[in-house]
C-alpha cells in the first residue's frame, strides 16, 4: 500500500443505500415501494430452467424457503449497509446465530465466545448446541489472553457481541480480529445493539455479523427476524479445519463451496444447506416491515443515542443511583475505545445500579408510566426491565452478581420520545425508591 | 482439480463435472484480478450439459501458482499447453470464452493457436483495451483506490444501487472482495497486459465468435464490442441492455442464454 495519493471512486452513502438498496422501482407495475411478493413458490418457465435453478447455474427463485423476492431486497440492502457480499434474513435474531454456527460447525467443534453475551445466545451456545456436539468456552470480553488461551484444536470460530451483556463492554473488533485471524479462525459480531449505523463489524475485520432484526433494524417492536451478513473476507479455500466450506458436501453433489463460490462461500452455503434444510425462514410480510424499518434507520438511530446519552448524564448524577453503565459517559472502563469503535453513539441500550437492591428495582418499574415494562430492546418506544424481578428471577444474590447482575440493576432501551418527558418520567421512579427507602420497614 | 505443469500447480474449475474423453471442451478464461469462480454459473450449466469444463485461474491468480504472465501472447499460450495438458492430448481443440482480459486472450488464441480453438466467445471486450494511467498508477502501487476504480466503473448505475438477480447478493461488494483476494501486483500486470495488446499484430481470426456487449458497460462500451465484432469475419453480437462490465454477476441468466444459443445450436 501506497502512502494514499490515489483516489477512487466513493460509494453512494449510508441514507441512500438506507433508503434504495437492493430495490428499483418495480419493472412491472412501476411499484415505487418494495412489492410484499406473498408466494410459497414460483414459476419455472421450463424444464432446463428448472433444473438450473436447483443446480446454481441460474439466479432466481424457486421457493420461499430458500429466497424470496421481499426478502432479498431486504438481505441486498443489508448486505450493502454492512459492508458484506451478501446476507440472508431469518425468522429471529437466535435464527440467525444459529444458522451461522451451524454453516461452520458441526459435532465435536468448539466455540470462543465473550461471556458477555444476550440471555437467548448464552443458552443457545452453554445448552442447546452442547446437546449437539459443539461446546463453548466463554471469556472476559476485555481479557484478550483469556480468548487466547481458550482457543482449541476444534475452535472454528470466535463470536461476540459489539456492547456486551449486560456490562455495555465494548468489544476490540479491530484486536479481536487479529487475535482471530493470527490464529487462523473467522471472527462471527453480533452487532444488533448497533445496527451498521453505528458500526459495521466487517471494516473493522470481523467476518460474519449476525442481527436481531427485532430491535433497531425493524425499530418498531413489530416484527421479530433476523440477519446473517457474510464479510466475504475470510479465506477457506483448502483449509481443513472448515470442511463445510473446503470440503466436497454430498448434500449438493461433492460440491466444494469455496473453490466454486469464491467470496460468496459462506453465504452460498448457509442458503444451500442451513435455510434449506433448517428451515427458518423470513416471512415476507416481515422483511417488508424491517424494510420499512431501514428507511428512516439514520435519522431514527441518531435520536437513539442523543436521547439515551442525555438520559444517562441525568441518572448518573442521581443521589438514588449507584453506578450507570453506559459506554457514551466517561465513567464507563471503554469510554475511549467506544469513542474510536463508535464515534457516532455508543447505542441506546444501556445499564445502571439502583440504591435498595430488588426491592427498590421492583419500585421503580412498577411507577414509570412512559416506560413499558417489557422483555426487549431497541422498540421507538422507550422499554425497561428489572432483570433481578423478572428474567433472572430464579437467582439468588450470589449467581446474580456471578453474572455482572446487581439486584437493583435496571436496563433502558430508550426510545424516540422528547427527552425531557424520559427523564421526568425516570424521576418519578427514583421517587418513589427514595420514599420506599425512607419508610421504616 | 489441480494439475502439474512446468513444476508448477494449475488450478481449474470443472463446475463440478467429471472429464468425458469423448466430449467437448469449454474453457473459461477470467478477467484482471479474479479467478476461476467468477464463471460458477456457466461453468455448472455447460458441465451438466455434458461438456469438460476448464475453468481457469491463471498463473499467480487463485489457486494456480507460478509467474505472473505480464502479456496476452504468453497468456494465450499458457491456456493452450494447459488445454493439451488437461486433456493428455496435444491436438486438444477446444471453445474458449474469455471475459474482459480473458477475451483478449481468447482472440489471441484464436489467431495465435488456430488448431487449438473451436470457437470463440468474447464478453465484456475492446480492442485497444487501453487503461488510464490513473488507474494503472494505484493499481502499480497496489493502492486500493485502484479496486475502487476497477470495480465501480465495472458495475452498471443500477448494479450500484442493487437488485441483483441472485437472491441477497450484493454485486458490488462481492466484487470488490474478489479483486482484494489478489495478490501483490496482480491486478497492475494484468491491466498493463491489456493497456499493450494490440489486435493489429494478430494473425487473422477465422472461428466462429460470439460477441456480449454490455449496454452500460464503462469499462468495455458496447461500441467497442461491436468494433471487435466488425473486425471479425464471422462474429454474432448479443447486447445486454442496461448490463454493466461485470456481467456475469449482473446478468447471469442473460449471459448464459447468450452462451448456449451460440454453443449448443
Ligand atoms: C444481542 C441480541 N442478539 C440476539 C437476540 C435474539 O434475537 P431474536 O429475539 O430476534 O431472536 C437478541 C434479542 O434480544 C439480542 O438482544
Amino acid at each position: 500500500m501506497s502512502d494514499g495519493e490515489h483516489r477512487g471512486p466513493k460509494g453512494l452513502g449510508f441514507d441512500t443505500l438506507s433508503l434504495h438498496a437492493g430495490q428499483v422501482p418495480d419493472p412491472t407495475t412501476g411499484a415505487r415501494a418494495t412489492p410484499i411478493y406473498q408466494s410459497a413458490a414460483f414459476v419455472f418457465p421450463d424444464s432446463d430452467v428448472a433444473v438450473g435453478l436447483f443446480n446454481l447455474e441460474r439466479a432466481g427463485h424457486v421457493y420461499s424457503r430458500l429466497s424470496n423476492p421481499t426478502n432479498a431486497v431486504l438481505e441486498e440492502r443489508m448486505a450493502a449497509l454492512d459492508h458484506g457480499v451478501g446476507s440472508i434474513v431469518t425468522a429471529s435474531g437466535q435464527a440467525a446465530i444459529h444458522l451461522a454456527i451451524t454453516t461452520l460447525l458441526s459435532a465435536g467443534d468448539h466455540i470462543v465466545a465473550s461471556r458477555s453475551l444476550y440471555g437467548g445466545t448464552h443458552n443457545l451456545f452453554q445448552y442447546t448446541l452442547s446437546r449437539f456436539g459443539i461446546s463453548t468456552t466463554f471469556v472476559d470480553p476485555r481479557d484478550f489472553d483469556a480468548f487466547t488461551q481458550a482457543i482449541q484444536p476444534n475452535t472454528k470460530v470466535i463470536f461476540g457481541e459489539v456492547l456486551g451483556n449486560p456490562g455495555l463492554e465494548v468489544l476490540d473488533i479491530p484486536q479481536l480480529s487479529k487475535l482471530a485471524h493470527d490464529h487462523g479462525l473467522p471472527l462471527m459480531i453480533d452487532a444488533t445493539f448497533v445496527t451498521p449505523y453505528l458500526c459495521r463489524p466487517i471494516d473493522l475485520g470481523a467476518d460474519i455479523v449476525v442481527h436481531s432484526a427485532t430491535k433497531f433494524l425493524s425499530g418498531h417492536g413489530v416484527v421479530v427476524g433476523g440477519v446473517v451478513v457474510d464479510g466475504g473476507t475470510f479465506d477457506w479455500r483448502g483449509k481443513e479445519k472448515f470442511p463445510t466450506l473446503s470440503q466436497p458436501y454430498e448434500g449438493f453433489h461433492d460440491l466444494v463451496f469455496a473453490e466454486e463460490f469464491g467470496p460468496l462461500a459462506f453465504i452460498t452455503r448457509a442458503r444451500r444447506e442451513g435455510i434449506r434444510d433448517f428451515g427458518a425462514c423470513m416471512a415476507p410480510m416481515t422483511a417488508f416491515q424491517i424494510l420499512q424499518g431501514l428507511e428512516t434507520l439514520p435519522l431514527r438511530m441518531q435520536r437513539h443515542v442523543a436521547n439515551a446519552l442525555e438520559v444517562a448524564k441525568y441518572l448518573e448524577g442521581h443521589d438514588m443511583v449507584e453506578s450507570v453503565s453506559y459506554p457514551g459517559l466517561e465513567s464507563h472502563p471503554d469510554y475511549a475505545l467506544a469513542q474510536t469503535m463508535l464515534p457516532k453513539g455508543a447505542g441506546a441500550v444501556f445499564s445502571f445500579e439502583l440504591k435498595g437492591g430488588r426491592a427498590a428495582g421492583r419500585t421503580f418499574i412498577e411507577s414509570l408510566d412512559i416506560f413499558s415494562h417489557l422483555a426487549n430492546v431497541g422498540d421507538a418506544k422507550s422499554l425497561v426491565i428489572h432483570p433481578a424481578s423478572t428474567t433472572h428471577h430464579r437467582m439468588d444474590e450470589a449467581s446474580l452478581l456471578a453474572s455482572g447482575i446487581g439486584p437493583g440493576l435496571v436496563r433502558l432501551s430508550i426510545g424516540l420520545e422528547d427527552p425531557v418527558d424520559l427523564i421526568a418520567d425516570l424521576k418519578k421512579g427514583l421517587r418513589g425508591v427514595e420514599k420506599s427507602l425512607r419508610k421504616p420497614s | 482439480m489441480i494439475l502439474q505443469l512446468n513444476g508448477e500447480q494449475v488450478y481449474y474449475g470443472t463446475g463440478s463435472g467429471h472429464w468425458k474423453k469423448d466430449a467437448k471442451s469449454i474453457v473459461f478464461v477470467h478477467g484482471a484480478g479474479f479467478d476461476h469462480s467468477i464463471w460458477v454459473m456457466p461453468a455448472r450449466y455447460f458441465a451438466r450439459h455434458g461438456f469438460n469444463v476448464i475453468a481457469l485461474d491463471l498463473p499467480g491468480h487463485g489457486q494456480s501458482s507460478g509467474a505472473l504472465l505480464t502479456s496476452i501472447d504468453a497468456m494465450a499460450d499458457w491456456v493452450a499447453q494447459v488445454i493439451g495438458a488437461v486433456a493428455d492430448d496435444a491436438n486438444a481443440k477446444a471453445t474458449v470464452i474469455g471475459h474482459s482480459m480473458g477475451s483478449l486472450i481468447a482472440m489471441n488464441m484464436a489467431g495465435r493457436h488456430k488448431a487449438t480453438v473451436k470457437q470463440i466467445a468474447l464478453l465484456g471486450t475492446s480492442a485497444p483495451m487501453s487503461v488510464t494511467n490513473l488507474l494503472l498508477d494505484a493499481a502499480k502501487d497496489n493502492h486500493h483506490a485502484a479496486i475502487d476504480m476497477t470495480n465501480t466503473w465495472s458495475h452498471s448505475q443500477r448494479s450500484i444501487m442493487g437488485s441483483s438477480d441472485n437472491p441477497g447478493v450484493s454485486n458490488i461488494h462481492a466484487g470488490e472482495r474478489w479483486l482484494e483476494r489478489a495478490g501483490e501486483s496482480v491486478l497492475y500486470t494484468d491491466l498493463a497486459a491489456c493497456n499493450a495488446f494490440d489486435a493489429a499484430e494478430l494473425p487473422s481470426v477465422e472461428c466462429p465468435a460470439l460477441v456480449i456487449t454490455g449496454g452500460d458497460d464503462k469499462m468495455t462500451p458496447a461500441q467497442a464490442g461491436i468494433a471487435v465484432a466488425q473486425m471479425l469475419p464471422n462474429a454474432h453480437v448479443a447486447n445486454l441492455p442496461s448490463c454493466g462490465h461485470s456481467m456475469l454477476t449482473e446478468q447471469p441468466n442473460q449471459v448464459l442464454d447468450a452462451l448456449s444459443g451460440f454453443i449448443l445450436s
